[in-house]
């Protein structure tokens, strides 16, 4: 069992997401993360999926992916060959100056940005892979996490190459 | 050229060719079917009313299965549209080309729950090539035209149209174009453009049919296995070439009846759960399978780890996500059978099998069937043969009476057999078999069903009546879901829960209910005359055969079980 990413072009209209994830749940595959956002091109989107699943697994979900009418366009990412992102808000108790300054700490090292201060709680943004975005979840847990939101993983292909090109 | 959209809906539909719908009216769909009168659209489509939107389903699936063309089927909102659900699936499944259209509520109600108003598009999603909701006049057009292509193209199937009331009030300007020029404009042309268009498949490459070629070379005891796909691809010639070549047995799946003659020496018959003995050792023992235009569904595979495992297992199919979904292969090729078959053929010497075909022919043997003493489905099936031989359409619904009716017809060209395969859709024949004969007028249509099946979908016979398509319906009656008792008796210690039909109608009279001539007949001679006098009364008829409610499908694999090892020999 590995992760697999696969990103996705697909026509920006009504439905298309649920008739994607439908997809997966219908055919019952392991889906850990699912992001989607239009693109440069008003009409397209992207989707990224991260799966997890034997090749086998993955190469049939691509192909039941392609299938569907709005997908334009639909390829793995080599995990070597692409950079991958997700966007992490995380709200942490700190009630104390002592865990306030903790935290700021915290935040520092992982270079992470805060974005919300009250008495008592601190917000905390962070852009990373998913790997630096629970090692941060993990540090912070012993402060009490009141509430998380992050976007699901995003990525693309290192250097000049694109999804475009193999989309001809 | 500014019409109204309905107007422009059917001069898509003559665009298309199309001259038969089947259908169901009410509120919302009005504006459509009032252009069958306001500009006289209804003489050039026929509009046929069924009893129920199920049954238009089926017909327009069993007329598309029959004759190779799209199917067309109109129904209105909510339950209208819930009703086509179980036609859409069954088309789904079994790869059959029709496009369903239907009007939703408009605009202003979209959302409110409004008086029929249901998701249809959302419902079909997950049995359709695709579903379209049309709520902008002007798209109207280009979407029709997507969709007659989307249906027929690639590995062929069901596609659903759903468009807003108000849209279909509004005026458009319409630009006629002929069907050929469709794929240079607009969604179409995007579509085709596209890197994995549904609507193009490649050439098979050289590089690949060399190595399968290859594959073949090498092997001593090849075999191969006909699909459905043989059938959507209208292939059955080149396939049959290819097997001559290639000196080789051929089991056919169920969808696959008629790739084949049945009656070819190279046929072993069916496989799978009821195949035959020949066909599922020749899967256990051959060194090369080559299995064109199938999906192995479990039917076919039974145990699917322990499937063909000696073998080296090659995939010819036009969907390339069926590659590997089930069985995993040692080597496939993605296109058109009809194209990559003739592509084989031509690159391929004559080959000699003589040992192994000899050896395959050991394992031809009749199953050790337990004789009633009542009347024999197979002889019922052989006197249909006598009969009607090559030129009858025989639809069948599901059960005991399905199995016999792919048991003992030697099928002998595509489209001549219609069954819910992927489905087994209770209730699909006489649907399937008025949709056959509307689009085959010339030929005998012959309807096997059982009591139960007969049950569910028997309305449909006022519509077969009404139009001038005439469908004869051989009922196996046994008293009994026989299949399903069938299961009961061998898996379920003869716990017979909730299978007895042991109750009306008198399908006698049902019958006549509808002015249809009926026959009860207990022996062969009986159904013989009578099936001489259906032919010749031109009307519908039933033919009701008695048989015993303990008669079986033999052999049968129990599910799950390896192919080879027979719950009935
Ligand atoms: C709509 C539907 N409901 C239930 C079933 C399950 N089923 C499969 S075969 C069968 C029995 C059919 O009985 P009958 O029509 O009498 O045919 P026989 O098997 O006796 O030939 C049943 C209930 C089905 N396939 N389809």
């Amino acid at each position: 069992m590995q992760h697999h990413t696969i990103s996705a072009l697909v026509e920006n209209s009504a439905g298309v997401l649920s008739q994607v994830s439908r997809l997966f749940s219908r055919k019952g595959y392991n889906i850990e993360s699912l992001a989607v956002g239009v693109t440069d091109d008003p009409a397209i989107s992207r989707i990224t999926i991260i799966m997890i699943g034997d090749d086998l697994a993955a190469k049939q979900m691509i192909s039941q992916f392609r299938k569907l009418r709005p997908v334009i366009y639909v390829q793995e990412m080599d995990a070597e060959q692409s950079v991958h992102r997700e966007l992490l808000l995380v709200k942490v108790k700190t009630e104390t100056k002592d865990a306030r300054d903790e935290v700021i700490q915290i935040s520092n090292i992982f270079r992470a940005n805060i974005i919300d201060v009250s008495r008592g709680a601190l917000t905390l943004s962070i852009t990373g892979d998913t790997e630096k975005n629970n090692a941060l979840i993990k540090l912070l847990e012993e402060f009490g996490i009141l509430e998380l939101a992050r976007t699901g993983i995003v990525a693309l292909e290192r250097g000049p190459y694109t999804i475009h090109d193999e989309n001809k | 050229m500014k019409m109204k959209s309905t107007q422009a809906l059917f001069e898509c539909l003559l665009e298309q060719g199309v001259d038969t719908v089947f259908g169901y009216p009410g509120g919302t769909i009005l504006n459509v079917y009032d252009e069958f009168e306001r500009n006289g659209y209804g003489k050039k489509i026929r509009h046929i009313l069924t009893a129920h939107e199920q049954g238009a389903a089926h017909a327009a699936d069993g007329y598309a299965r029959s004759t190779g063309k799209v199917g067309v089927c109109f129904a209105t909102s909510g339950p209208g549209a819930t009703n086509l659900t179980t036609g859409i699936a069954t088309a789904y499944m079994d790869s059959s080309p029709v496009v369903f259209l239907s009007v939703n509520v408009g605009e202003n109600l979209i959302g409110r729950d409004a008086f029929q108003e249901v998701d249809i598009t959302g419902i079909t999603m997950p049995i359709t090539k695709a579903t379209y909701l049309v709520r902008d006049a002007s798209q109207l057009a280009d979407i029709v035209r997507e969709a007659f292509a989307v249906a027929a193209s690639g590995r062929p199937g069901p596609v659903l149209i759903d468009i807003l009331k108000n849209v279909t009030a509004e005026e458009v300007d319409f630009t006629p174009l002929p069907k050929e020029e469709h794929i240079k404009h607009g969604r179409l042309a995007a579509l085709a453009n596209r890197a994995s268009s549904p609507l193009k498949h490649p050439a098979p490459k050289e590089k690949d049919l060399e190595t399968l070629l290859q594959l073949i070379q090498k092997a001593k005891k090849p075999m191969v296995l006909a699909g459905g796909g043989i059938i959507r691809s209208g292939a059955s010639k080149e396939f049959t070439a290819f097997v001559e070549k290639l000196d080789a047995p051929v089991a056919v799946t169920l969808m696959g009846q008629g790739a084949i003659s049945g009656r070819h020496p190279l046929c072993t018959g069916m496989i799978g759960m009821h195949g035959t003995m020949a066909s599922n050792v020749t899967t256990a023992a051959c060194d090369l399978f080559i299995a064109v235009g199938t999906r192995f569904s479990d039917r076919v595979t039974c145990d699917l780890a322990q499937f063909s495992q000696q073998a080296k297992v090659v995939h010819i199919d036009i969907d390339r996500s069926e590659i590997d979904k089930n069985v995993v292969t040692a080597y496939h090729i993605i296109g058109d059978a009809k194209e990559i078959l003739k592509a084989l053929c031509d690159r391929m010497p004559q080959y000699q099998h003589k040992e192994w075909l000899e050896q395959v022919d050991g394992w031809r043997k009749e199953p050790d069937r337990q004789r009633s003493g009542m009347l024999d489905p197979k002889e019922v099936f052989a006197s249909i043969d006598r009969q009607l031989g090559d030129d009858v359409i025989i639809a069948t619904d599901v059960g005991q009476h399905q199995m016999w009716a792919a048991q003992y017809y030697n099928y002998s060209r595509p489209g001549q057999l219609l069954t819910s395969g992927g489905f087994g859709t209770m209730g699909f024949g006489l649907g399937a078999a008025i949709g056959a004969k509307i689009g085959n007028p010339d030929r005998v249509v012959i309807h096997a069903t059982g009591d139960g099946c007969l049950r569910m979908n028997g309305n449909e016979y006022a519509t077969a009546e009404y139009y001038g398509a005439p469908v004869i319906t051989v009922l196996f009656n046994n008293g009994t879901l026989g299949m399903v008792r069938q299961w009961q008796t061998l898996i379920y210690n003869k716990r017979y829960a909730q299978t007895d039909l042991d109750r009306g109608p008198d399908f006698l009279k049902y019958a006549a209910a509808f002015g249809m001539p009926a026959w009860r007949v207990e022996t062969a001679e009986q159904f013989d005359e009578a099936l001489k006098q259906a032919i010749q009364c031109g009307q519908s008829a039933l033919i009701e055969c008695i048989i015993d409610i303990d008669e079986k499908v033999w052999p049968m694999v129990a599910g799950g079980a390896p192919i080879t090892q027979f719950l009935l020999k």
